[in-house]
């Protein structure tokens, strides 16, 4: 049985269909990424996983145990189980980096602050940012404030990993620092869903690649199918438009 | 002219300084007695219409009706509605009572108003990275929220409540003894409604002035990156 | 202590009070025209004008921006007789109205002027247009653009603000239903229904100032 199993996944904005039919599975250790053009759904299939947004139907199971959406005990195993991190990075504008790893673990969670900073410091020197621990996040280059988002995500000690186009706001070159962290993650064994535009990466670090086109799951497989030998014409055309730039 | 100069010592005699003292003080604590329930109950007004933390869109509808009935009512019908209230209720109660009620239910209105606007002046991306912690809707409100919402929602808010101090002066209708009630009782007293009335108008620009500074500098001060 | 609230002796001056919404409105409209164009000759005296003007205009929109209307209007009424100028109180009243809403009217005004963008002109006279047809064509649509929704604003502020004019006697809204309140002594029906005659006066002149600023302006928005 898969650690992470959707079962025929489907959500809308007000009447407009987003998902449809979704059907995915996620080992522990794993790695899917997620392609699409623009607008497919792949932010919204995240947003259903994390609880922004409501599915209408199918459901969704972690280690065998549904989550039901709607009810709201659910709702927090979901999250506790999930962390997502933003393109727009999403960190607390009124808090220093180090506070805003250490906010949810410690009001949340209720942990012990003195130990959730040390972890919190710990994380911070992973991602590379020891010298920044104070810096609000307007004082912080994109890349820097990616990568704190991503150590605040991991002070949850979530199972999975969300990542949503975390690149895709970044000046060029500034990409390569905040991919770098993720290959960490990914030594570490970090289950993962990544949703990017970055081919190469996707490429290097997927164990899966997962082709989304309407709201619709198109075609699934290994990045060396999905990118050398596609088995659908939509994920052929996409592949080969994406690749010629 | 020559007569207002010949009559300022007798105006200014120990008794009325003290009784325009008095009442200066009077409308002082009345304005922030007021405005302070006021703001407290627009507060939860706008809470209750913050659909992230309120999901029931019934208590919504009915605050938004609250804000709107109230900010529709002249000063002067509404103190009538709550002193005519208090009484078919058969409470009795001050008439500072009545006077602090129908500022406070001015404020609410108007404050419920600011502080909505300053709660959807934050970004919504950081209702769903708290909602993504777990953070529910009021704790994400205090930590995360209003930190960031302060400095648009104090500076109008002062606005206001000039706008509701020289509101107070209406408060005269019902007998309260703020500013303009001793003007007028002054100026039956014969001394003349030029000095009656023009220093009380001086004492109220001084209220409203400094208020209307405080708010253009708190304005400035919070507009500042390093002010959290 | 035995009061209950009867509606029934009320609803034969309904009609009454909605002759008295009619002269609020009437008041409002004289005062916001007047007070407009007082607001205007400031506003250009405090951007545009000289010196000694502008001192004088910005202490007397200070002033007025800082004091209640109505002890503005005690003084106007009460205290102006003494220098030989006697008003009778309607009169007191739309003056009093009039220079409030012309102090408040300047700064919206002001605000307006400093809004004109230099480089739009530029740009206009770039394409060929004359001096005077870049402000028919530029200037004044964007000017009205800007003041129309706090000029809409400040209508719907004055016509709540001539209930005021019930202290000094004038039979428009409030004036009447304090007559109606000495004549059925059911005081909390009589204010009761002045305010729902309020809201309502307010609302349908919000929504007909959003219509045409929707249509005339194509301002967007919502009536709230
Ligand atoms: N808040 C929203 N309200 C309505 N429609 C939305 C909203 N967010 C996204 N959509 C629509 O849902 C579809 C999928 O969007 P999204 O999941 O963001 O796509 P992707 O991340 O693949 O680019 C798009 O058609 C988009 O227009
Ligand atoms: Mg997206």
């Amino acid at each position: 049985m898969p650690y992470l199993e959707i079962d025929n996944l489907s959500a809308d904005y007000g009447k407009v269909p987003v998902l449809q039919d979704i059907n995915l599975a996620v080992e522990r250790g794993e790695i899917v990424s997620i392609i699409g053009p623009s607008g497919s759904g792949k932010s919204t299939l995240l947003r259903v996983l994390t609880g922004l947004l409501k599915p209408r139907a199918g459901s969704v199971a972690v280690a065998g145990e549904k989550l039901r959406y709607d009810s709201p005990k659910d709702l927090r195993r979901a999250r506790e189980k999930f962390a997502i991190v933003f393109q727009q990075f999403n960190l607390f504008q009124n808090m220093t980096a180090l506070r805003n790893v250490t906010i949810a673990p410690t009001i949340v969670q209720k942990r012990k602050a003195a130990e959730v900073e040390a972890e919190a410091r710990a994380l911070l020197e992973k991602v590379g940012l020891s010298h920044r621990i104070d810096a609000y996040p307007d004082e912080m280059s994109g890349g820097q404030q990616q990568r704190v988002a991503i150590a605040r995500a991991l002070a949850l000690k979530p199972d999975i990993l969300h990542l949503d186009e975390v690149t895709s706001a970044l000046d060029p070159e500034l990409v390569s620092e905040v991919l770098d962290t993720i290959r960490l993650l990914a030594d570490d064994g970090m289950t993962m869903m990544i949703v990017s535009h970055e081919m190469g990466f996707v490429r290097e670090v997927s164990s899966k690649v997962v082709f989304m086109a309407d709201g619709r799951v198109v075609e699934v497989g290994p990045p060396e199918q999905i990118f050398d030998n596609p088995q659908t014409q939509r994920c052929t055309d996409f592949v080969s438009r994406i690749l010629r730039h | 002219m020559p007569s207002i100069l010949e009559e300022l010592p007798r105006f200014f005699n120990y008794y009325n300084s003290i009784f325009l003292a008095k009442a200066f003080l009077y409308t002082l604590v009345l304005s922030f007695v007021g405005c302070g329930v006021g703001f407290l109950a627009g507060f939860v007004l706008a809470i209750l219409r913050t659909r992230r933390i309120n999901r029931w869109a019934g208590l919504r509808w009915l605050a938004t009706l609250w804000v709107e009935v109230w900010r529709r009512i002249p000063f002067l019908v509404k103190l009538m509605v709550v002193f005519f209230a208090f009484q078919f209720a058969g409470g009795n109660v001050s008439m500072f009572t009545v006077a602090a009620t129908t500022i406070a239910l001015s404020a609410s209105a108007f404050s419920a108003e600011n502080i909505r606007a300053g709660i959807e002046s934050v970004h919504p991306n950081q209702w769903d990275a708290a909602e993504t912690m777990n953070m529910g809707g009021l704790t994400a409100l205090r930590r995360v929220i209003l930190p960031q919402a302060w400095s648009v929602i104090i500076p109008p808010s002062m606005t206001y409540s000039v706008g509701l101090v020289k509101s107070t002066s209406i408060a005269s209708q019902i007998g309260v003894l703020e500013m303009t009630s001793v003007a007028k009782i002054l100026n039956q007293k014969g001394f003349s409604a030029a000095l009656c009335f023009g220093s009380i108008l001086l004492m109220y620009f001084v209220i409203c002035y400094s208020l209307n500074r405080l708010a253009a500098y708190m304005e400035v001060r919070l507009a500042l990156p390093r002010n959290r | 202590m035995n009061y209950t609230l009867q509606f029934g002796q009320v609803t034969p001056y309904l009609w009454y009070l909605a002759g008295g919404a009619w002269i609020a409105l009437q008041l409002a409209v004289v005062a916001f025209i007047i007070g407009w164009a007082i607001g205007l000759v400031c506003a250009s005296i405090t951007e545009y004008g000289p010196k000694p003007a502008r001192i004088a205009v910005r202490s007397y929109v200070v002033f007025v921006l800082n004091t209640p209307l109505l002890v503005q209007i005690f003084f106007i009424y009460f205290a102006l007789p003494d220098y030989g100028i006697l008003l009778d109180s309607y009169d007191a009243v739309l003056i009093g109205l009039a220079l409030n809403a012309g102090a408040y009217m300047s700064e919206i005004q002001r605000a307006g002027f400093r809004s004109i963008r230099r480089e739009e002109i530029e740009a206009a006279e770039t394409l060929g247009f004359t001096r005077v047809q870049s402000i028919r064509y530029v200037v004044v649509p964007h000017i009205l653009k800007v003041l129309y929704p706090p000029l809409s604003n400040q209508f719907i502020i004055i016509t709540m603000s001539t209930s005021i004019a019930a202290i000094f006697g004038v039979e428009e809204l409030t004036g009447r239903a304090y007559n109606i309140n000495s004549i059925t002594f059911r005081s909390l029906e009589v204010f009761s229904i002045s305010a729902v005659y309020y809201i309502v006066l307010t609302i349908v002149a919000s929504t007909i100032l959003y219509t045409v600023g929707r249509y005339f302006f194509r301002i967007k928005g919502s009536v709230f």
